[in-house]
């Protein structure tokens, strides 16, 4: 693969429980880029983030990914958090007894320091949930902010987010929006920038607070178009992923 | 040997029932058993203590080189005292025998809150009754921290047979911590305990208990308390190591008004061993409130995992939960809450759940970087992690370390 080039998945088809649910995927990512994901519901968003984290339910099929030059299609799921590679979950499970604490230093990995962990939290404004179960009876916005605080612990090169204006009032989603950008280092000059971010929107809120190169449609597993991420984002608040959908279906049967 | 001459009603009521089965467990041959053993001597200074039973008494959260952070200290090894000291004012520890001698009155707390004749265990204990500890606060005394108490067994093949009598005088706090052990890894051994506890008004008494015993032990614990008009009781249990046959159900009755009782559990059982444990609250008098939550987790060996609240007064409050976690294919947890309520306007609850640990929780704290090993242990120690309202930091903290030094002998 060209020199420059972090993440590229090739060709990918995923399949679940026996389905195929992603066929040919094709993505490039260069360091610093963040890209979006649009999709209607079902479209396979989430299946290629948690495909790319390494989920055993996702079984890739054909195709490859590659990080940082490593084939990593075969790799666990931890051995790529190792690597570099972190996702806030859509609803991540409540794990009872764990507390956000424990989390939080589990991200750090090594570098436990009480002073650093209540730092993170201060930023996520989390303070009073360190004692907290994790996600025992946490709002969306908590959730959200929890997840990303866990991310800026663990500091991954690359971090897939799922969905991170769901369930989320107008306060959290600024919030949300600098958490993000902190851990996309937005504030770094571009050419420094190294880490990378692929974001799944439905909306698109999220482009209010987070800019974006690249953007993608989904529509029933396969990348129906890429192109800039603003200008997907008119198209889909002008005419609806119905117009995706159409637009989709004029090209398979042009090209098929 | 300090003999206690049992007192004769109580002593037909227990040959009465001599032979009568517990309610529940496996039934105990006695008769496999010596209750004989021999003398120890009195000994004033506890660090003094052979260094291999001061070890053991230790991982069971008996401290004797230190005695700062103790109020009390009680020994007994085998079916001896051989040490009852207290440090603090307002506080008496002693062996129950000599608490009789010094106490006309100690007879109306005999066989009080535990029936003599509940089963062929309490009736050994009165039959054969070989000592025990007499814990009391005056009234309006605290303790600022634990009276400990260890009660040891070493001799092999001995029914070590005690009577506890704990007393909480109106408006006092008193903090136990309670360890039993044995000296051997390997030696069979019968444990028959009877501890009664009296909390008196306005009184506060945590009991925290330690048990670590051995793969050849059997365990018979059996306690109650009376809990009168805004008095606490918590008691807290802790089994992690492996033992043949455990089986207990203390219950407290809250008698006075707005008494409170709370029980945690948690209890862990080995290939080999057969856990039927369970705490019952009676709450009989207007705005009593408990809550019983208990932890279970099998590597192999069985748990019955029982709870019971029952209400029978106005703006009673209760709730028991149980959680068990099978942590490999062979092990057994039996959950049964049992609730019963007897008039309108009373508030009873139950959860339980018993499992395995969730995939997608292993999986959520790998996608974190933690190795499956790492994940899982972490869920484990969650999973034991109960925090208990009202105990002391100091206790709390011995409580989390005793959980913690036992948790890496489940991975």
């Amino acid at each position: 693969m060209v020199g420059d080039v972090a993440l590229s998945i090739e060709q990918l088809t995923v399949e679940v429980e026996g389905r195929e649910i992603l066929h040919d995927i094709n993505l490039v990512m260069k360091p610093g880029e963040t890209h979006v994901l649009f999709g209607p519901n079902g479209s396979g968003k989430t299946t290629l983030l948690m495909t790319i984290m390494g989920f055993p339910k996702y079984r890739v099929t054909k195709g490859k990914i590659v990080f940082k030059g490593q084939d990593m299609t075969m790799l666990p799921l931890d051995e790529r958090a190792r690597l570099g590679i972190g996702m806030s979950f859509q609803r991540p499970p409540v794990v009872r007894g764990v507390k956000m604490r424990d989390m939080v230093a589990a991200c750090l990995r090594g570098q436990e320091d009480e002073e650093r962990i209540k730092q993170l939290a201060d930023r996520a404004h989390l303070a009073d949930f360190l004692d907290r179960e994790i996600n025992y009876g946490f709002s969306g916005g908590e959730i959200k902010r929890s997840e990303l605080m866990q991310l800026l612990a663990q500091r991954p090169a690359l971090t897939l987010i799922d969905e991170p204006e769901s369930g989320v009032d107008l306060v959290n989603i600024s919030l949300i929006g600098e958490l993000l950008n902190s851990l996309l280092e937005k504030d770094c000059p571009i050419p420094e920038r190294k880490c990378m971010g692929l974001i799944i929107t439905h909306t698109g809120h999220i482009l209010d607070y987070v800019n974006a190169r690249t953007g993608y449609v989904m529509c029933d597993g396969v990348i129906g178009c890429e192109g800039d991420s603003r200008e997907i984002l008119a198209t889909i608040r002008e005419k609806g992923y119905q117009e995706c959908i159409r637009c989709f279906l004029r090209m398979r049967s042009s090209s098929g | 040997m300090v003999e206690i001459a049992p007192s004769k009603t109580h002593k037909d009521k227990a040959k009465a029932a001599a032979a009568k089965r517990a309610a529940f467990g496996e039934d105990i041959d006695l008769g496999t058993y010596v209750s004989s053993a021999d003398e120890q001597p009195y000994q004033p200074d506890p660090s003094k203590l052979p260094a291999k039973a001061k070890k053991r008494m230790l991982e069971a959260g008996v401290i004797l080189d230190d005695p700062s952070q103790r109020t009390g200290t009680f020994i007994q090894m085998d079916n001896a005292p051989v040490h009852s000291s207290a440090r603090q004012e307002g506080v008496e520890v002693m062996a129950v025998s000599q608490a009789l001698e010094k106490y006309d009155w100690l007879p109306d707390y005999w066989w009080k809150a535990v029936a003599v004749d509940t089963d062929k265990y309490t009736a050994s204990v009165e039959l054969n009754q070989y000592n025990g500890y007499f814990i009391r606060t005056l009234p309006g005394y605290k303790t600022i921290y634990p009276v400990q108490a260890c009660l040891y067994l070493a001799k092999a093949r001995l029914a070590q047979n005690v009577h506890n009598i704990i007393i909480a005088e109106e408006n006092s706090e008193l903090h136990i911590i309670t360890g039993c052990t044995t000296a051997s890894d390997e030696e069979a051994g019968l444990h028959l305990g009877v501890s009664e506890f009296y909390i008196k008004k306005g009184a506060k008494v945590t009991f925290t208990m330690i048990h670590n015993w051995n793969p050849e032990v059997a365990v018979r614990p059996r306690s109650a308390a009376i809990i009168e008009e805004d008095g606490l009781f918590l008691s807290n249990y802790v089994l992690m190591k492996p033992v043949r046959s455990l089986q207990m159900y203390p219950t407290a009755r809250c008698v006075g008004e707005n008494a409170i009782v709370r029980f945690n559990s948690i209890l862990v059982a080995a290939p080999g061993s057969s856990l039927d444990v369970g705490s019952r609250a009676i709450l009989s008098a207007k705005g009593a409130k408990t809550e019983i939550i208990s932890r279970a987790i099998t590597t192999g060996g069985s748990i019955v995992a029982r709870g019971y609240v029952e209400g029978s007064a106005p703006d009673v409050k209760g709730h028991l939960e149980c959680r068990g976690l099978i942590l490999t294919g062979d092990g057994i947890i039996h959950a049964i809450p049992e609730l019963k309520g007897t008039l309108a306007g009373i508030d009873l609850s139950h959860e339980a759940a018993v499992g395995k640990i969730a995939e997608e929780e292993v999986e959520y704290l790998m996608a974190r970087g933690l190795t499956r090993g790492e994940a899982t242990a972490t869920i484990v120690r969650g999973f034991l992690r109960v925090d208990i309202a009202g105990l002391p930091p100091l206790l709390g903290a011995e409580l989390q370390r005793a959980i913690e030094t036992s948790e890496k002998d489940l991975m």
